[in-house]
């Protein structure tokens, strides 16, 4: 099954959705949340914190694994989703959806540009 | 360097595990999910694949003297038939390896050690035999799988006329299996009760398949990640992690296995016995953490004052009890169950508290 149309990607495998008011939704993908595993903690940025393109913003823990969140442009983080100090396990069980993690607002004017397309992130999953 | 394939890679890999290196191996690492995989294993029944053990066997006139001069527990404590875990320790009492050592007879003892210590102790039983003792390394001649959980020993039973009932845990017996000859041990690394089955390697992929038939889909195909979680609530050592050459049995709780008193010495046995004397300075216990942050093996213990105290040496979330617990070296004062301590998480410190264990009772 390919991954949703409407979003992008990045190398990291986050996806980054460009909501109508301009902000910018980012969790991580199938891939990731299958690769990782059981998600049992998830390492959320304060609102009002900036972060750069390719910067780390938080962290997704599994039962075996650490690993860090990288931003898919730059921005302020304008709302994370408190569901998942309560149930990280929506990461696995909805990534592209109740599994959300932060949403940015972008500082830049094209945030989403340089970033993969669905059938791009597709064709780079069947090289790995 | 290619990483090495147990006999059964492919009979593990149809039954859909994901594999990672691990020591020089390529291991599965999960199944179905280390949640689903562990819970599996405490309620019901789960199968290792724990190939990549080596198998190490002494034989000789002075077998059971030599090999109990490198071991800190003592052979002749227990019988003809019987194992025991233990630890083989270096002159200044740092940890070679932890063993499970079968005693078949005085003649003869065959060693279960780590993968990723085989040669470094095949080596140091080589150099350290006394007497008339000759160690074979068998590694490569072996397959060996775990079958454990509440459910194993009624499975194991289906497959062999060995009569399993009256053998206690610890104890072992050769045997048929499936119509494979066995080495048939109640021994594990899960605390639950179960079986560690040593065959010939060519073999050990029908006796997977056979016990997955006879199990009618109650059995379930177990990874490292949760090999690693069920050991950890039990608060089993993991070479490398909590125990290694710097450690010593006595701080790592392993008091209970170290003989200090045993007749005939052993290497290691001096320098821990001044230990005991003088008192120890930390050890190695068990704690759980107070928020949802999982600790995690390297990450340094402090005190309230944020100044580094010890080291976690390892950490996880619990399938079982669905907090986070880990294990850390902590100075003497700070041992007793109830003890506050806090853990260093990235840039902040995260309060636990240590805690009497195994973490789940058995």
């Amino acid at each position: 099954m390919g991954s949703p149309q409407d979003l992008r990607y990045t190398d990291d495998h986050e996806w980054a959705r460009l909501e109508a008011d301009g902000t910018i939704t980012v969790g991580i993908t199938d891939h990731a949340q299958d690769a990782l595993g059981d998600v049992v903690f998830v390492d959320l940025p304060a609102v009002g914190r900036t972060v750069d393109a390719k910067g780390t913003f938080g962290v997704v823990e599994s039962v075996k694994t650490v690993s860090d969140l990288y931003a898919p442009c730059a921005g302020e983080v304008v709302a994370v989703n408190g569901e998942l100090s309560g149930a990280p396990e929506q990461v696995n069980k909805d990534p592209y959806g109740a599994g959300w993690i932060v949403r940015l607002r972008p500082t830049s004017a094209e945030p989403l540009a340089g970033l993969k397309t669905a059938a791009e992130y597709d064709a780079y999953l069947a090289t790995l | 360097m290619s990483l090495l394939r147990t006999p059964l890679f492919e009979n593990v890999k149809a039954k859909g595990g994901r594999f990672v290196p691990f020591g020089g191996w390529e291991m599965a690492v999960q199944f179905a999910g280390i949640q689903s995989e562990h819970d599996a294993v405490r309620t019901g029944m789960g199968i290792f694949d724990v190939s990549h053990m080596g198998e190490i066997e002494i034989r000789g006139r002075d077998a059971l003297a030599a090999v109990n001069r490198l071991i800190t527990n003592d052979l002749t404590r227990i019988a003809d038939g019987q194992a025991l875990y233990t630890c083989m320790c270096q002159p200044d009492g740092g940890i070679v390896d932890d063993l499970v050592v079968y005693r078949y007879g005085p003649e003869h003892i065959f060693i279960c050690c780590n993968a990723s210590n085989r040669e470094k102790d095949f080596a140091w039983i080589v150099e350290h035999l006394t007497g008339e003792a000759r160690a074979v390394d068998r590694s490569v001649e072996f397959a060996q799988l775990a079958v454990q959980g509440p459910a194993a020993p009624a499975l194991v039973q289906r497959l062999t006329r060995v009569d399993l009932s009256p053998m206690k845990r610890y104890w072992f017996a050769e045997g048929e299996v499936a119509g494979i000859p066995s080495i048939i041990s109640r021994t594990g690394y899960t605390g639950e009760d179960g079986f560690e089955l040593y065959v010939p390697a060519a073999q050990g992929g029908r006796l997977w398949d056979a016990l997955f038939d006879a199990a009618d889909g109650a059995l379930h195909p177990i990874g490292l990640g949760a090999r690693d979680t069920l050991r950890l609530e039990m608060k089993f050592a993991l070479y490398g992690n909590d125990i290694d050459a710097t450690t010593s049995p006595l701080e790592a709780g392993l008091g209970w296995v170290t003989r200090l008193d045993k007749e005939g010495g052993f290497i290691g046995q001096d320098v821990l016995r001044a230990q005991k004397a003088s008192g120890l300075t930390r050890g190695l216990i068990g704690f759980q953490m107070q928020g949802k942050v999982p600790a995690r093996h390297g990450y340094a213990v402090v005190d309230a004052d944020g100044q580094t105290i010890g080291t976690v040496t390892s950490g996880s979330f619990s399938p079982t009890l669905k907090t986070c617990i880990g294990m850390a070296y902590v100075p003497k004062s700070s041992t007793a169950p109830g003890s506050q301590i806090f853990v260093q998480v990235r840039d902040r410190a995260e309060a636990a508290v240590v805690v009497k264990t195994p973490f789940v009772a058995r």
